[in-house]
């Protein structure tokens, strides 16, 4: 370091959005292709998503707008009954599998990103309290942190949605599988935000701007919140890209299993776990379609987070 | 190092007994087992005496201790669902999938260091660049979805291998193995590789990125400097130092294949533990589920002592004590 | 004269980045002969590092020669492919990093590292790399080579891992070593063994060594001929006796007046200014808006009394079994009104330990800290927020002290802001004054503190610390991170802060000239307690402790210092 100012001191300080667009991140971002590609599709995927009744042909799970008739139908081909055609064909049922896609998807990217939310908070809230008081905080919340990390979050997923599915009468069990969900996903997923946000908090809390805060008199509360939160949410930030993506993965396997979102409200999962059955007889395409986008947006999700990770941690380059 | 050892088998002690009183919860708390056992028809002194049957007339911490002493003993009642003894499920089922964990461990592990370690030191060639992102795809796609993939291709497809079962298996004692019939090899590849694939991704990212984390470190930069090849700098200075963090992780992944089995037993309908747990949480068959738990956390027991017992090996810092 | 072993003619490195092609190096030059030690100094940032990683071919990409030529015994080396360049690496020259601990593999033993070294270069039999790596360790004064060689690094001390890396730099007699900063990581006392030790070698050996450093002391102690570097140009060369006493360039000569003189104390240093840099600030300015401090009750603000602190080592779970380490051992001594009282110390000396004890960062193991009368340890509430009011801090590292998430304006504004001190719509005037004051612009409080050097941070952090106008200020090592002639510039804004402001001061340094310039009285810790306490000049003539008298025994003389 030279002791030249790096930018003229005279000089105004730029607006908030300049200094977005003026950043290194976004510089790296633009230079790079698949960092934008993955953003442009993760980013459409999510919009149809939140805008599938606009989209949709049909609404899948009204009965009214459904023939069943229309069952089977290859994908451009027009039906031998009804002589309608659909883009990526139907289901057994008759549903037009573009529409249930979209639907579909709202369920995925809801629990994905509830779920991440879930584990976020409470990651944050666990790791910043074990890392900036230490002792029997630290210990109970970190052996508790170990003892779940040797289990698979899948397993623990599983293992939370079984007994929840236990405690529920059975009658609300369609109701709440969306909820069981998110909160198995997030509660199997708390862990990794926990660590690293312990040990950053480790590191941030022995750097001097927090003793100069304590020495002025503020309390641990505000110190963590206002001082060492916003110097540690970058790592959060990219774990919580790439859990986004293991939490559609975790959902849809979780669906596909049958233990996650219950047919009246499928997920992604749900749709490949039907459309596995008539894979073999040759209706290729009620599987194949669903597969596709939910490898998209896995896909796309990881490779933002992977770029982010790199742009974010400038050591790697 | 004795010190650190025994450390670990205490917090080993404890992962066992949380574990436990999971199990032990949801045997008290979830569902009544009662309701479960007897049907509609039941009478009140048929609740009673099953009641103390069973001793769920006594104090909580009683009930407790004896669990825990019926489950060291491998006794966790009988199958809601199936009416037998589940230590004689498991047992039944346990081979199947322990042939398949193994064999897609192996591959997992050898295949993840392999071009984990490749791809970090051609770290700018075409060849680990096209490796990083096609393992993006690998981290993408679920495990579900390889296999129904693997499925179609060489099943429904070219009919190469069959799509479900284990084939033909030999009974040797207690144990059954397909590694001794034609039928049961063939029978293993698909799930092996399902099982193994992503696995093996996770593995290689780990490799990598722990690698080139070691590269920077100044070590490397003055065995640069003292002349070293790259040769002698990548693989004995720089591998050496990557197990370290590589072989904990590695591990935990061990453990995640057994669990991950559950989805690659479900898709080939292998008949292992997996499809039983699966089956279980579908029927909320709580004993099997309980066993299934703390079978699976002795063994991720056992795999995290020895893991750190090999961590030890390797880090002089652990083995010898700092003046 | 002899003929040069290394020769740099106009090299020139460049970086190519986003906002075009930087050039931390240009056109620099200089000669090793054998058995000469060429100093190369200058700030942080200029270039004499990378110079050395170009000499030893690695340079760390995209870094890369952009011209200019290395010639090594009469032969060009710039210009060979990376492979007849990593047969050179080790073999004829030799590398030596700042940080020993990190500079060893952790999981090998030294005698694995060496002879994998040793026969890498010299085609010789395992016996015989070990009989040479024995040597070796025993010509570097390690005791006991035979039991040493089959340990780890890490139970090795510093000073110890730094002697390693110097035999394995010389394991295959290279005929230049390049050593950057061989010693800043070590203590005082280590240095100065460390340095007698390349010394020798350089002597006995007659290899060249080229040594860069930052620090005027090392230059003036160690070498023959120095190089003066500054902004990646060379603006001075020649016999280090020559610049050190009559530099010719204006660099080196503001460069040379900002080093603290170790024998006689000056009221301020003399800013002879260099590049524009010069600042100014008008702490008498702001004396007219502050209310003087009352005087204390006894005439001493501080009086610590028997103080320790101690740390859990090794933790256990049977309390018998538990070991700590004592980083503070009953200390006592007292801070008059007005005055600057400089604790100096080794480092683990318990210097800051103390510092933080007082600034209520750690709380005390026993002993009382008393500030005008009352006890602070076992202050609550509104007492314990009265007084942390009348107390600041100012820390070591302007990188770390400054939260980088806020703006500069808010940081200076979090202590009136807390404290209630001001109603809020004068807040932002009084932290614009206040910057306005220690020399910095208005636009600076909008600003982010990465925007702002290492001198310019230390002078928001000193902002930050008036705001509650304090009466008493803990200074921990303020300028150690910094370049020599900022350095110079934020002594001399705390020296006014104490006429003008009539601030208390506890002052932390581990560099006595500096403490010789700064402080009235001196305490000297080691190992936790308190050597002794005197006047400076009391302290500086005449030594009560054996230990202080060492310490100032190693304080480099920089008799040759102009002016």
């Amino acid at each position: 370091m030279t002791d030249q100012p790096l930018v003229p001191e005279t000089q105004a300080a730029p607006s908030r959005l300049r200094r977005a667009l003026d950043s290194d991140l976004f510089y790296a971002f633009r230079r790079s292709p698949v960092a934008v590609v993955s953003a442009i599709v993760s980013l459409l995927l999510i919009l149809s998503a939140v805008f599938a009744p606009l989209i949709a042909m049909t609404n899948p799970f009204d009965p009214s707008s459904l023939n069943l008739m229309n069952g089977f139908t290859p994908p451009l081909e027009p039906n031998a009954f009804t002589g309608e055609s659909f883009l990526m064909g139907t289901d057994d049922q008759g549903r037009d599998v573009f529409s249930t896609i979209l639907y579909g998807m709202r369920i995925s990217l809801f629990v994905g990103f509830a779920a991440v939310l879930f584990a976020v908070v409470l990651g944050i809230v666990l790791g910043l309290l074990a890392g900036y008081f230490g002792g029997w905080t630290d210990t109970i919340i970190m052996r508790a942190a170990d003892v779940q990390l040797t289990f698979p979050s899948i397993l623990v997923a599983m293992l939370i949605f079984g007994i929840a599915k236990g405690i529920t009468p059975v009658e609300h069990r369609d109701q709440m599988a969306i909820w069981v969900l998110i909160l198995a996903i997030g509660l199997s997923d708390w862990v990794q935000f926990a660590r690293v946000v312990r040990g950053a908090t480790l590191v941030e809390k022995n750097k001097d701007y927090v003793s100069a805060a304590r020495l002025i008199g503020r309390r641990p509360g505000a110190i963590m919140l206002r001082h060492i939160l916003p110097n540690i949410l970058s790592p959060v930030l990219v774990i919580a890209t790439i859990s986004l993506a293991l939490a559609i993965i975790a959902e849809a396997t979780l669906s596909f299993l049958g233990v996650g979102a219950p047919p009246t409200q499928p997920s992604l999962g749900t749709l490949i776990r039907i459309g596995q059955s008539y894979l073999f007889s040759g209706e290729w395409w009620i599987l194949f379609f669903p597969a596709c986008t939910l490898l998209a947006l896995a896909l796309s999700v990881n490779l933002l987070g992977d770029w982010l990770r790199d742009a974010l941690n400038p050591r790697l380059k | 190092m004795l010190s650190f050892i025994l450390k670990r088998v205490m917090q080993s002690a404890l992962v066992l007994v949380i574990t436990g009183a999971i199990a032990f919860s949801m045997f008290s708390f979830v569902g009544d087992p009662i309701d479960n056992m007897l049907g509609q028809e039941r009478t009140m002194e048929d609740v009673e005496r099953l009641r103390a049957q069973l001793g769920l007339d006594q104090p909580i911490p009683v009930q407790y201790v004896k669990f825990l002493k019926e489950a060291a003993q491998g006794n966790f009642g009988v199958s809601y669902r199936q009416g037998r003894e589940v230590s004689e499920i498991i047992m039944e089922r346990a081979p199947a999938t322990l042939e398949l964990a193994a064999v897609s461990a192996i591959l997992a592990v050898v295949a993840g260091i392999a071009l984990g370690v490749f791809t970090a030191i051609r770290r700018q060639g075409l060849a680990a660049n096209v490796i990083m992102s096609t393992s993006l795809i690998g981290v993408s796609l679920p495990t579900f979805l390889i296999g129904i993939l693997l499925i179609y291709l060489f099943s429904v497809e070219l009919g190469w291998l069959p799509s479900f079962g284990r084939g033909e298996v030999v009974r040797i004692g207690n144990w059954t193995t397909g590694f001794l019939t034609e039928s049961g090899r063939k029978a293993l590849i698909l799930p092996a590789i399902t099982l193994g694939l992503y696995q093996m991704t996770l593995i290689m990212r780990l490799v990598r990125s722990e690698m080139l984390e070691v590269l920077r470190q100044d070590y490397i930069r003055f065995a640069r400097a003292r002349g070293l090849s790259d040769r002698v700098i990548n693989f004995r200075h720089a591998l050496k130092n990557t197990m370290v963090p590589v072989i904990t992780i590695i591990g935990l992944q061990l453990g995640a294949i057994i669990a991950f089995a559950i989805i690659t037993e479900t898709v080939f309908q292998w008949p292992g533990l997996g499809l039983l747990f699966i089956n279980a949480i579908q029927f909320v068959d709580i004993p099997v589920m309980a066993a299934y738990l703390m079978m699976i956390s002795v063994m991720f027991v056992i795999i995290n002592l020895v893991v750190d017992i090999l961590y030890a090996m390797i880090d002089p810092r652990l083995r010898v004590t700092a003046k | 004269m002899t003929e040069p072993v290394l020769s740099i003619r106009n090299l020139t490195v460049e970086i190519p980045t986003r906002r075009g092609l930087f050039k931390p190096v240009q056109d620099v030059a200089y000669d090793i002969r054998p058995g000469e030690i060429r100093g190369v100094v200058g700030e942080s940032g200029a270039g004499k590092s990378m110079t050395g990683n170009a000499v030893i071919g690695l340079l760390d990409d995209p870094a890369r020669v952009a011209s200019g030529e290395i010639w090594l015994n009469g032969r060009r080396i710039d210009n060979l492919t990376p492979e007849e360049k990593r047969a050179i690496r080790g073999k004829e020259i030799g590398m030596i990093f700042q940080d020993p601990l990190t500079s060893l593999n952790p999981l090998f033993t030294i005698g694995e590292q060496l002879v994998e070294t040793i026969q890498l270069h010299l085609k010789v039999s395992a016996t015989e790399a070990r009989d040479r790596a024995l040597a070796l360790l025993d010509r570097v004064s390690i005791p006991d080579p035979a039991t040493r060689f089959d340990q780890y690094p890490h139970q090795f001390s510093g000073g110890m891992r730094q002697r390693v890396v110097i035999a394995l730099a010389l394991c295959s007699e290279p005929s230049v070593i390049v050593a950057d900063e061989p010693t800043t990581a070590l203590d005082v006392s280590i240095q100065a063994q460390v340095l007698d030790l390349i010394k020798e070698l350089a002597s006995e050996t007659q290899v060249g060594v080229i040594l860069v450093t930052h620090d005027m002391g090392v230059i003036a102690d160690t070498t023959e001929q120095v190089t003066v570097m500054y902004n990646g140009r060379v603006v001075e060369s020649g016999s280090t006796d020559q610049v050190l006493s009559a530099p010719v360039h204006d660099y080196t000569k503001s460069l040379i007046s900002a080093v603290p003189r170790p024998q006689v104390k000056l009221h301020r240093f003399p800013q002879v200014s260099y590049g524009g840099r010069e600042t100014t600030f008008q702490i008498e300015d702001l004396a007219r808006n502050w209310d003087k401090p009352e005087p204390s009750k006894s005439g001493k603000l501080v009086e610590v009394k028997g103080i320790s602190k101690r740390f859990l080592e090794k933790s256990a779970l049977l309390p018998s079994r538990r070991t700590y380490f004592t980083a503070v051992d009953n200390v006592s001594f007292d801070i008059k009104d007005g005055e600057v009282f400089g604790l100096v110390g080794e480092s683990g000396s318990g210097k800051s330990t103390v510092a933080r004890m007082i600034g209520t960062l750690l709380p005390s193991d026993g002993g009382q800290i008393q500030f005008d009368g009352e006890d602070t340890t076992v202050m609550t509430g509104e007492a314990l927020s009265a007084y942390r009011r009348q107390i600041q801090m100012i820390f070591q590292d302007p990188f770390s002290s400054l939260n980088p998430r806020m703006k500069v304006e808010s940081i200076v504004a979090e202590p009136l802001l807390h404290h209630k001190l001001l109603p809020p719509d004068q807040i932002s005037s009084r932290v614009h004054e206040l910057l306005d004051r220690v020399g910095l612009t208005r636009a600076a409080a909008a600003k982010y503190p990465h925007e702002f050097s290492g001198g310019q941070r230390q002078r928001i952090s000193i902002a930050r610390a008036l705001a509650t106008q304090p009466r008493f200020l803990i200074c921990d090592e303020p300028t150690s991170a910094l370049d020599v002639s900022i350095q110079a510039q934020i002594l001399n804004i705390l020296k006014d802060l104490q006429e003008h402001l009539g601030l208390t001061m506890l002052f932390i340094s581990h560099d006595l000239p500096v403490v010789r310039q700064m402080c009235d009285r001196v305490g000297v810790m080691k190992q936790g307690q308190l050597v002794e306490v005197q006047d400076t000049e009391t302290l500086f003539a005449n030594p009560k402790s054996d230990y202080t008298a060492q310490l100032l025994k190693l304080m480099p003389r920089l008799a040759q210092l102009a002016g």
